[in-house]
C-alpha cells in the first residue's frame, strides 16, 4: 500500500541521482528505483541508528562485567520475519516493472535491428513497418529499401527512432559481447554472438540522447558511442521515405539525419581529440 | 613426535554423545589463573626438531608456517592489485589522459580484479587466517593434511608467480577482465600468451583453493577436542567450514571451464564460440558452441565465490565484537542458520549477474538474489546485539570491525536494489556497480580482513602491533574509502561505464573522478602507515601475552606463539567460550532457553551484585 502511494506520488519524488526515462519502460524503472531507494534510506538508516546507537551508549565506562545475554527469541523472530516481508514486497513490485519493462507487444510502430561490432554500431531499419531487412543471402528484390548506419568509434552513429509508439530494437552482436545501454532510457541489454535478443523502447518525447556500449569488448570499448535521436512519427516516416528514395536512385549513398529536432541536449563529444597518437599506437 | 603423553589425551578424536562430564583428564592448571602462563613450554620440551631459517619456511607441514607463508603472499600481493588500483585512477583523473594507452589499461583493471579476488581476497582468508587460526580454535595440533595443506600453498605461490609473469610476456598480461567472458578471451579477440598464462594461473590457483576446501571441512569435522561439539565451535570456525564446502561447489566447476577456455584457445575446440557453427539455411545447427555458456560457468562459480570471499570475513567480525563488548555472540546459533543459508542460497542466483543478457529467468534468480538479504540482515542484527548492553573499548580490532558494519550496510543496500532486474538493467556496468562492489568488497576483505590481521597479530608473534598507528590506519583508510566510492555512485549513475580509459569531458563526470582518485590516494597512505606498524613491531616488540584482549576462544589459551602442535593442555571446553569461561568462572552466558525478558524480571526481583 505505502509502496504503490510511492509508485502513483513518483514523478514528485526527487531522482535520488538516476535520470527519470525518457520512455515508458525507463519511467517504469525509475518509479521502482524511487521504491527501493526510500526503501533502502529506511531500512539502512535504520540499522545505521542502531549501530551508532550501540557505538556511543555502550562505550565502556566502568570495568562492571554486562550481563551475558546471549538469545532474546522474540527479537530474533522478529528480525528474521520482518525482512521476510519486506523482501517480498519488493519483489512484488519488482515483477509489476519487469513486466512493463520487458514488454514486446506485436505489431511495433517501428522496428530496428542494430548489429554491434568490435568497436561501432550499425542500424538497420526496414522497408515497411514490421519488417527488418532482407537477409543477405536470400534474393534482393528489397534490398535497396534497407537503409542502413553504420557507424565507427570516431563517427558516433545515430539511430533515429518516432515517440509515442513502441519501437522494437532487435539487438545482435557480429563478434564478442557488446552492451547496449541508454542511460535517459534507463536501459542496457547485451548484445551477444550467436543469437537476437528483443525489446521495446516507447519514447515520451524528442531529443537526442547518447549511448554507449557498456561491456568491456577489447581495445576501443572506451570509444563506442551513439546518439538515439527522437523524432515525431511523422518526421520519422518522412525522414525514412526519403532515405529510401536516395537509396534507391543512388544504392551507395550514405543516410542522412533528420533534422527539427535541437541538437546538443545530450549528444557526446566527439572523442576524436582521442585518437591521435599513442592510443592506437599499443 | 616430540609432544608428551597429555597432549595425546586432546589428540584423542571426540566421540559423538559424550559431555563435558566425560572429557578426559585435560591437566588443567589451576583455576583462576589467567592462562596457563606459566612454562609449561620449557616444561614440556617443546623445541622444534625441524629446520630452522628459510629451510624452514620451505619445508614446513605446520599449519600455522603455512598460514603464515599464505598471509605474506596475498599481502604482497594486494599491495600490487593496490598500486594497480592507483594507476587506474590516475589515468581517470582527466577525460582523455595519455597515462596509460587504452591496451595497458585492459591488462591493468584486468589484473587488479584478478590479484584482488584470486589472490588476496580468498587465499589471505582461507589458506591463511583459516589456516592459522582454525586449528587453534577447535584444539586441533595441526590440519588433517599438513603436506595436502603445503601443497595447496605451493601450488597458490606457483599461480600468484605465474600470474605476475603475464607482465613480461610478449603481448602483455591477460586484458579481458577478471571475468574473460567469451567471445572476447578467445584466440580470435585475445591471441596474445597473456590470456594463457591467466588460465594457468588460475587453474593452478583453483586446485589450491580445492585442496585447502577437503583441508578445513576434514580438519573441522575430524579433528575437534574433545568436548568441542558443533554447536560449541566458534563462529569464524562454523564460517570456514561452510566456505570450505562452498569452495568444493564452485572451485571444481572454475577449474574445468578454464580448462575448456583453454581447449577453444588451442585445440579447435567451439564451446564457447559460436564461429565454429555451420549455418544451413541461415539457421544454426546443433554443432554450436555458446558464449552464454561460459557466463553460466563462470557465475555458478562467481557467486559463490563472492560468498566464499564474504564468510570468512564475517567469521572475522563475529570474533572480534563479542571480545571488544565483553559479551557472548548474540544469537549464536541464529548465525549459523544464516551462514548456512548464505550458502545455500548463494548457489542459486548466479544468472543475477546475467540480466541483461535476456537470456535468463529474471523472477527466480531476482527472487533468490533478495532473499540473500534476510540471511544477511539477520547477521547484521546479530553483530549489533552483541554489542547491545556491552561495554565497548575501540581497539584497533574493533574500529575496522565498525568500519566492516558502516561499509557492507552500504553495499548490502546497493546490493537490494542491483538484485532488481529492472534496476539492474539501468546501472549493469557502470560504476554504480562498482562502487557497489568495491564497498562489500573493501568492507569485507580489507575492512573485516584487517580487523583480523591486527586481533591475531600478537597471537602469531607474541608481540602487539601499535594501537595509535593503528587508529590513524583505520581512520585515514576510512575517509579514504568513503571518499573513493560515493563519488563512484553517482557518476555510475549518471551513465559512467566501467573499463573505459577515456570518457568524453563533457558531461560532468571528471570531479567525481578526480574525487575518487584522491580518495584512493588516503587509502594507499593509510597502507603505507601499515607497514610503518609491522617495521616498529619487529624492530621494538611490545610482548603481548598469550590473551591480550581478554578474548572467548580456544587460540588465546596457549602461548604466543603457539607452540609446534599448540597445545600442551587444555581448558575444559563447556560452550563456545573455553579461553572466557576459564578466566571468568562467574560470567558464563545466560543459557539458551531463558528469555531475556524472564530474566531481566528474575534480575528485578534478586539484583545480582
Amino acid at each position: 500500500m505505502v509502496g504503490g502511494a510511492l509508485v502513483l506520488a513518483g514523478c514528485k519524488l526527487p531522482t535520488f541521482g538516476e535520470y527519470s526515462g525518457s520512455t515508458t519502460q525507463g519511467r517504469s524503472e525509475f518509479h521502482l528505483w524511487q521504491l527501493f531507494f526510500i526503501a533502502g534510506l529506511v531500512v539502512g538508516g535504520f540499522v545505521l541508528l542502531l549501530i551508532l546507537w550501540a557505538i556511543f551508549k555502550y562505550r565502556r565506562k566502568s570495568e562492571d562485567m554486562p550481563k551475558q545475554t546471549q538469545y532474546h527469541t522474540t527479537v530474533e523472530i522478529l528480525y528474521t520475519v520482518v525482512p521476510i516481508l519486506i523482501v517480498i514486497g519488493l519483489f512484488v513490485f519488482t515483477v509489476l516493472a519487469e513486466n512493463k519493462v520487458d514488454a514486446t507487444p506485436a505489431h511495433p510502430g517501428a522496428t530496428i535491428t542494430v548489429n554491434a561490432f568490435q568497436w561501432g554500431w550499425e542500424f538497420e531499419y526496414p522497408g515497411g513497418p514490421g519488417s527488418g531487412c532482407a537477409n543477405p543471402a536470400s534474393s534482393s528484390a528489397n534490398q535497396n529499401d534497407c537503409v542502413k548506419v553504420i557507424g565507427q568509434t570516431t563517427q558516433d552513429p545515430t539511430m533515429v527512432i518516432p515517440t509515442g509508439t513502441n519501437v522494437q530494437i532487435n539487438l545482435k552482436s557480429l563478434d564478442v559481447l557488446h552492451g547496449f545501454y541508454v542511460p535517459a532510457f534507463n536501459f542496457s541489454r547485451y548484445a551477444s554472438p550467436g543469437y537476437t535478443t528483443t525489446f521495446d523502447f516507447n519514447a515520451l518525447h524528442t531529443g537526442d540522447f547518447r549511448g554507449q556500449c557498456t561491456q568491456l569488448c577489447g581495445l576501443y570499448h572506451s570509444l563506442m558511442f551513439f546518439n538515439v535521436r527522437a523524432v515525431t512519427q511523422a518526421q520519422y516516416a518522412s525522414w525514412l521515405h526519403a532515405q529510401q528514395a536516395a537509396l534507391s536512385a543512388n544504392p551507395s549513398s550514405v543516410p542522412k539525419l533528420p533534422s527539427g529536432v535541437s541538437n546538443g541536449t545530450a549528444s557526446t563529444s566527439s572523442p576524436s581529440n582521442n585518437l591521435g597518437g599513442d592510443l592506437y599506437g599499443d | 613426535m616430540t609432544d608428551v603423553a597429555d597432549v595425546s589425551d586432546v589428540l584423542a578424536p571426540p566421540v559423538p554423545g559424550t559431555g563435558v562430564e566425560e572429557a578426559p583428564d585435560l591437566h588443567l592448571p589451576a583455576p583462576g589463573g589467567h592462562g596457563p602462563e606459566d612454562g609449561h613450554v620449557a616444561g614440556h620440551g617443546h623445541e622444534d626438531h625441524g629446520p630452522t631459517g628459510i629451510l624452514k619456511w620451505l619445508t614446513s607441514t605446520d599449519h600455522k608456517v603455512i598460514g603464515l607463508s599464505y598471509m605474506i603472499t596475498s599481502l604482497v600481493m594486494f599491495y600490487f592489485a593496490g598500486i594497480m588500483a592507483l594507476f587506474i585512477r590516475l589515468q581517470l583523473t582527466s577525460p582523455h589522459s595519455s597515462l596509460l594507452t587504452f591496451g595497458q589499461y585492459n591488462e591493468l583493471f584486468t589484473m587488479h580484479g584478478s590479484l584482488m579476488l584470486y589472490l588476496f581476497a580468498g587465499p589471505f582468508a582461507f589458506g591463511g587466517l583459516a589456516n592459522y587460526v582454525v586449528p587453534l580454535q577447535i584444539g586441533a595440533p595441526d590440519m588433517a593434511f599438513p603436506r595436502l595443506n603445503a601443497l595447496s600453498y605451493w601450488l597458490y605461490l606457483t599461480g600468484s608467480i605465474t600470474m605476475m609473469l603475464g607482465f613480461l610476456v610478449a603481448g602483455g598480461a591477460a586484458s579481458f577482465g577478471w571475468v574473460a567472458y567469451a567471445p572476447l578471451s578467445n584466440a580470435t579477440s585475445s591471441p596474445g600468451i597473456g590470456g594463457d598464462v591467466w588460465i594457468m594461473a588460475l587453474v593452478l590457483t583453483g586446485f589450491s583453493a580445492i585442496f585447502t576446501g577437503v583441508n578445513l571441512v576434514a580438519t573441522i569435522f575430524y579433528l575437534r577436542a574433545p568436548g568441542m561439539t558443533m554447536f560449541r565451535m566458534p563462529v569464524f570456525t562454523w564460517n570456514m567450514l561452510v566456505t570450505g564446502i562452498l569452495i568444493l561447489i564452485a572451485f571444481p566447476v572454475l577449474t574445468s571451464g578454464l580448462v575448456m577456455l583453454f581447449c577453444d584457445r588451442h585445440f579447435g575446440t567451439h564451446i564457447f564460440t559460436v564461429t565454429g557453427c555451420h549455418l544451413v539455411n541461415g539457421a544454426v545447427t546443433n554443432t554450436c558452441g555458446s558464449p552464454l555458456l561460459w557466463q553460466n560457468l563462470f557465475w555458478f562459480f562467481g557467486h559463490p565465490e563472492v560468498y566464499i570471499l564474504a564468510l570468512p570475513f564475517f567469521g572475522i567480525v563475529t570474533e572480534i565484537l563479542p571480545v571488544f563488548s565483553r559479551k557472548p555472540v548474540f544469537g549464536y546459533k541464529g548465525m549459523v542458520f544464516a551462514t548456512m543459508a548464505i550458502a545455500a542460497l548463494s548457489t542459486g542466483v548466479w544468472a543475477h549477474h546475467m540480466f541483461t543478457t535476456g537470456a535468463v529467468l529474471l523472477p527466480f534468480f531476482s527472487f533468490l538474489s533478495l532473499l540473500i538479504a534476510v540471511p544477511t540482515g539477520i547477521k547484521f542484527f546479530n553483530w549489533i546485539g552483541t554489542m547491545w548492553h556491552g561495554q565497548l573499548i575501540f581497539n584497533t580490532p574493533m574500529l575496522f570491525c565498525i568500519g566492516f558494519l558502516l561499509a557492507f550496510l552500504m553495499g548490502g543496500v546497493t546490493g537490494i536494489m542491483l538484485a532488481s532486474p529492472p534496476i539492474d538493467f539501468a546501472t549493469h556496468d557502470t560504476y554504480f556497480v562498482v562502487a557497489h562492489f568495491h564497498q562489500v568488497l573493501f568492507g569485507t576483505a580489507v575492512f573485516a580482513g584487517f580487523a583480523g590481521l591486527y586481533y591475531w597479530y600478537p597471537k602469531m608473534f607474541g608481540r602487539m602491533l601499535d594501537d595509535k598507528l593503528g587508529k590513524w590506519h583505520f581512520w585515514l583508510m576510512f575517509i579514504g574509502f568513503w571518499l573513493t566510492f560515493m563519488p563512484q555512485y553517482v557518476v555510475g549513475l549518471l551513465g559512467m561505464p566501467r573499463r573505459v580509459a577515456s570518457y568524453p569531458s563533457n558531461l560532468g563526470w571528471q570531479s567525481y573522478n578526480v574525487l575518487s582518485t584522491i580518495g584512493a590516494f588516503i587509502i594507499a597512505f593509510s597502507f603505507a602507515i601499515l607497514l610503518w606498524n609491522l617495521w616498529k613491531s619487529w624492530r621494538k616488540p611490545v610482548p603481548a601475552g598469550d590473551n591480550p584482549w581478554d578474548a572467548h576462544t580456544l587460540e588465546w589459551f596457549t602461548t604466543s606463539p603457539p607452540p609446534h602442535h599448540n597445545y600442551t593442555h587444555l581448558p575444559p571446553i563447556r560452550s563456545e567460550r573455553p579461553t572466557w569461561d576459564y578466566n571468568h568462572p562467574d560470567a558464563v552466558a545466560v543459557p539458551h532457553g531463558i528469555a531475556a525478558e524472564t530474566a531481566s524480571r528474575a534480575r528485578k526481583k534478586e539484583p545480582v551484585a
